[in-house]
């Protein structure tokens, strides 16, 4: 037998379980691409306009550090800095997702055993899981490069760009290959893969964002990255001086022409992680992965011995690599703080800056007439902003661990004794709200520490922005209470409805401005609400309104859960 | 005194499946029950129900003189569970979530703890994640054990455990039966429950078809006789309660329900018998009496 036999037949299966999932993420990027073309053309429709927008933008750290440089002033070139790294991430996301669920998750479910006794070959699950990874993003590269073609982009450089955020897919299809042969467990895999991604952004977002002799390799570092060093819609001889300015060299390029070869890069990253999957996968037994088991303690510690310590026990781990994480990410952007100096001048690009580049952007703007700290401060509360999505997602993984607890029947064990299902309930809810407002206040007290060292002024600076960092704990809860309403009231639907709500969220924050959305619809959110820290006024009253939701939503949430069925 | 579990007309659907079909089950105090049936027939429907985890459609069930649903917690002071499909948390180890789970349900014995490890040759340092179904299984029976309950849900508590543990479960559940407590024990392994229970409760597409003592139950049940005569027999095929009759020459082979022995023994010493087996009726044949036909229901 062949150690790829039934490859066909399991990829079949895994593309039947991946087709809803699989058609919204093709929505999702074809949405992305489409509105950005679509919104540049209608803001920014002439050159002039862009070219203005593009040397203010390339010389702010924060927009910087999220989209990348720009390479050009085209429609073009605009949509590669605004979308390239971002779709990037995205594919690598969807990528670790897809290949982690079709092998290490079904392995250490025990489905993968079912299917590996019967004739199918021991490599067939993990290459109908990279078939399938590699053609969710080959199709996608193809949809959003025929939109970008459709909406008027130039065909050349459309392939590139598209080329450039497939490649980021296909190395972390590779590499989620890798870690699903290294971690024994389908959290541990997807979080070490999810990580690699985490730090290439990293990575691409400082070499962007520093100035002048800074690590501006790092980019080079970075499969995100290579998206953007295609230089999809770049132009052999531009004019020397555009973005040039005195701080900020990395936009400066005497030719900027497009880099096929960039894109070599990440399919040669991506076949060899593929090549090392597949070395690590014939050394291994079934089920064990490369990290082995250690023995652990015969009895229990005096102090597991409540559902919430059984709760603390589980979750301990992933919040404390979210607490180091947040500190690392909160110095990191917080040194970057000093020395965002602001080559906005003239009032026109600060209103193109606000139209465009997100929420956020216009908050940068208004801030820019406060001159140089106001400047700083709006790049951290931008900074912020982004932590705020992020620890919500950490909220809401957290409390869906009740609905995994459910599922997969650990919760019976615990509710057959006199715990009851409130006290079981709230023991994750517990560890979700404290671990989000300890990771808030963590990644503020990074960022303090890190600007304080560059700018001078720590004790206050750690003050402020520790405050900055907390001021989104309640827009971060009314997602977790959104969450818990869904668990107890309709489980099944629990988990895509929390995500998709998530999604929605960041969506709003992200392109709320650009889709020009009214305002009803952006009230929805609860980032809207936030007040913009630092910097901004503080006003209690729209956070005690999010902390009652959130409250409300708890309760409605462990009143479902008191009245229906476990296990359904 | 209260039973135990006092279960009437209870009745459970999901969606259109209907898991329960108007159910009785009544079990007595310090008794060992079988709670015997087809995959699908609801026993594990039943006992989530005990367990309050279900809330019923219709019917009773009351658990030691309780509400399972409205009093659960209360009542979960008093009893133990052990699941047919035991999922253990992968970053603990076995010998935490055993003191975790007995803690949780108010205490555990220690001593009676580390004498069922060793009975169950249990390696309690091995995390969630790497023990095998059976060692997971051990896990959940050690922690319902050690603890000082009066009534024991087990939930097809052997699946998944070699010969040699199961006669180890054997022991410990004849030792629960002589402490006085209660034990509810779903199986599909008929010599465990002949060996263990007192009454038996056949469930079959959520209703109950027998209950009984085993002895009650035999007696609905055929004895198989195999008989050399000394001539040829006669009007064996006109008797009452005769089945699958087999003559050859001076040889017969028969199945006789229970009650009418003596009309079959009468007619048999009629001729002059030179030699004769007798076997008891199995509750395997009890059992596939009431399961034939039942494959497409479970």
């Amino acid at each position: 037998m062949s150690s790829l036999a039934g490859t066909g037949a399991l990829l079949r299966l895994a593309a039947r379980r991946d087709r809803i999932l699989l058609a919204i993420w093709l929505y999702a990027f074809a949405a992305l691409v489409g509105a950005t073309v679509y919104g540049f053309k209608k803001i920014l429709p002439t050159a002039g306009a862009r070219e203005k927008f593009a040397v203010s933008a390339g010389h702010n750290p924060a927009l910087l550090s999220l989209y990348g440089p720009f390479y050009g002033s085209s429609l073009g070139s605009f949509t590669a800095w605004r979308d390239g790294a971002i779709a990037a991430l995205l594919a690598g996301l969807m990528s670790v997702f897809i290949v982690v669920r079709h092998t290490r998750a079904d392995e250490e479910s025990g489905r993968l055993e079912l299917v590996g006794a019967t004739a199918v070959g021991r490599h067939a699950s993990l290459a109908a899981a990279l078939v399938l990874g590699v053609g969710a993003n080959v199709v996608i590269g193809v949809v959003i490069t025929a939109i970008q073609i459709l909406l008027g982009l130039p065909a050349a450089g459309a392939i590139l760009l598209s080329a450039g955020i497939v490649g980021c897919g296909l190395v972390f299809t590779g590499i989620a290959a890798l870690t699903a042969q290294i971690g024994s467990t389908a959290r541990s895999a997807r979080g070490l893969a999810i990580g690699v991604l985490g730090a290439a952004f990293m990575f691409r977002a400082i070499g962007d964002s520093v100035s002048g002799s800074g690590p501006r390799w790092l980019t080079w570092l970075s499969p995100i990255g290579w998206a953007e060093l295609t230089r999809s819609f770049g132009q052999a001889h531009q004019p020397v001086g555009l973005g040039c300015g005195a701080s900020v060299v990395s936009v400066c390029y005497a030719d900027q022409g497009p880099r096929w070869w960039v894109v070599a890069l990440a399919l040669l990253t991506a076949a060899a992680s593929v090549a090392g999957a597949a070395l690590l996968a014939a050394r291994r037994d079934f089920g064990a992965g490369l990290v082995a088991q250690r023995p652990g303690a015969g009895t229990a510690a005096i102090w597991l011995r409540t559902p919430l310590a059984l709760a603390w026990r589980m979750q301990q781990a992933w919040l404390l690599w979210w607490l180091a994480g947040g500190l690392v990410f909160g110095v990191v952007l917080g040194s970057a703080a000093k020395g965002i100096g602001g080559l906005l001048s003239s009032a026109q690009i600060r209103r193109a800056v606000a139209r465009f580049g997100g929420q956020a952007a216009a908050r940068l703007t208004q801030e820019v007439l406060r001159g140089q700290a106001g400047l700083a401060n709006a790049y951290l509360a931008t900074i912020l902003g982004i932590t705020g999505l992020a620890v919500a997602a950490y909220a809401v993984a957290t409390v869906l661990r009740l609905r995994a607890e459910e599922t997969e029947q650990r919760a019976d064990p615990v509710l057959a004794t006199r715990t009851g299902r409130i006290g079981w309930g709230l023991s994750h809810l517990v560890i979700a709200a404290v671990g989000a407002v300890a990771i808030l206040a963590v990644v503020g007290l990074g960022a303090g520490l890190g600007y304080g060292a560059r700018a001078g002024g720590i004790g206050s600076k750690v003050a402020t922005l520790v405050g900055a960092g907390l001021a989104q704990a309640p827009a971060v809860l009314v997602l977790a209470g959104i969450t818990v309403a869904l668990f107890g009231l309709a489980p099944q639907a629990s988990v895509a409805a929390s995500w998709s709500i998530l999604g929605a969220a960041v969506l709003m924050y992200v392109l709320g401005t650009a889709l020009q959305l009214s305002h009803w619809v952006l009230d929805l959110s609860p980032f809207t609400h936030v007040p913009k820290l630092p910097g901004g006024t503080l006003s209690g009253t729209p956070l005690v309104w999010l902390v009652l939701v959130a409250v409300l939503l708890t309760a409605l949430g462990l009143a479902g859960l008191r009245r229906r069925d476990i296990g359904t | 005194m209260t039973d135990a579990i006092d279960v009437a007309g209870l009745r459970k659907s999901y969606g259109k499946t209907v898991a329960l079909d108007g159910l009785d089950l009544t079990v007595a105090p310090g008794e060992v029950h079988g709670f015997l049936g087809p995959n699908g027939s609801g026993k594990t429907t039943t006992i989530r129900i005990l367990l309050g985890l279900l809330r019923a459609d219709g019917g009773t069930a009351r658990l030691l003189g309780g509400d399972p649903w409205a009093q659960a917690t209360e009542l979960h002071h008093r009893i133990a569970y052990v699941p047919g499909d035991v999922n253990l948390w992968p970053n603990l180890t076995g010998g935490e979530v055993i003191d975790l789970l007995g803690r949780l349900r108010g205490g555990l014995d220690v001593s009676r703890r580390a004498n069922l490890i060793k009975r169950f040759e249990l390696d309690p340092v091995v995390k969630g994640r790497a023990y095998s179904r059976g060692n997971r299984q051990k896990v959940a029976l050690i922690a319902a054990l050690a603890s000082d309950v009066e009534l024991l849900l087990l939930d097809e508590p052997t699946a998944g455990l070699d010969p040699l543990m199961e006669a180890a479960f054997r022991e410990c559940v004849a030792d629960e039966r002589s402490r006085g407590r209660t034990v509810l024990l779903s199986s599909h392994i008929l010599s465990e429950v002949e060996a263990l229970c007192d009454r038996v409760t056949i469930i079959r597409r959520g209703r109950a078809v027998e209950t009984g003592t085993l002895s009650d139950l035999r007696h609905l049940t055929r004895t198989s006789v195999d008989a050399e005569l000394a001539g040829p027999p006669r009007g064996l095929d006109q008797l009452a309660g005769v089945h699958n009759l087999d003559v050859e020459g001076n040889r017969v082979h028969c199945e006789v329900d229970t009650e009418q022995l003596d009309g079959l023994l009468r007619q048999l010493t009629i001729v002059g018998v030179r030699s004769m087996t007798c076997q008891p009726p199995t509750l395997e044949e009890l059992f596939l009496r009431h399961y034939a036909g039942d494959g497409a229901a479970s």
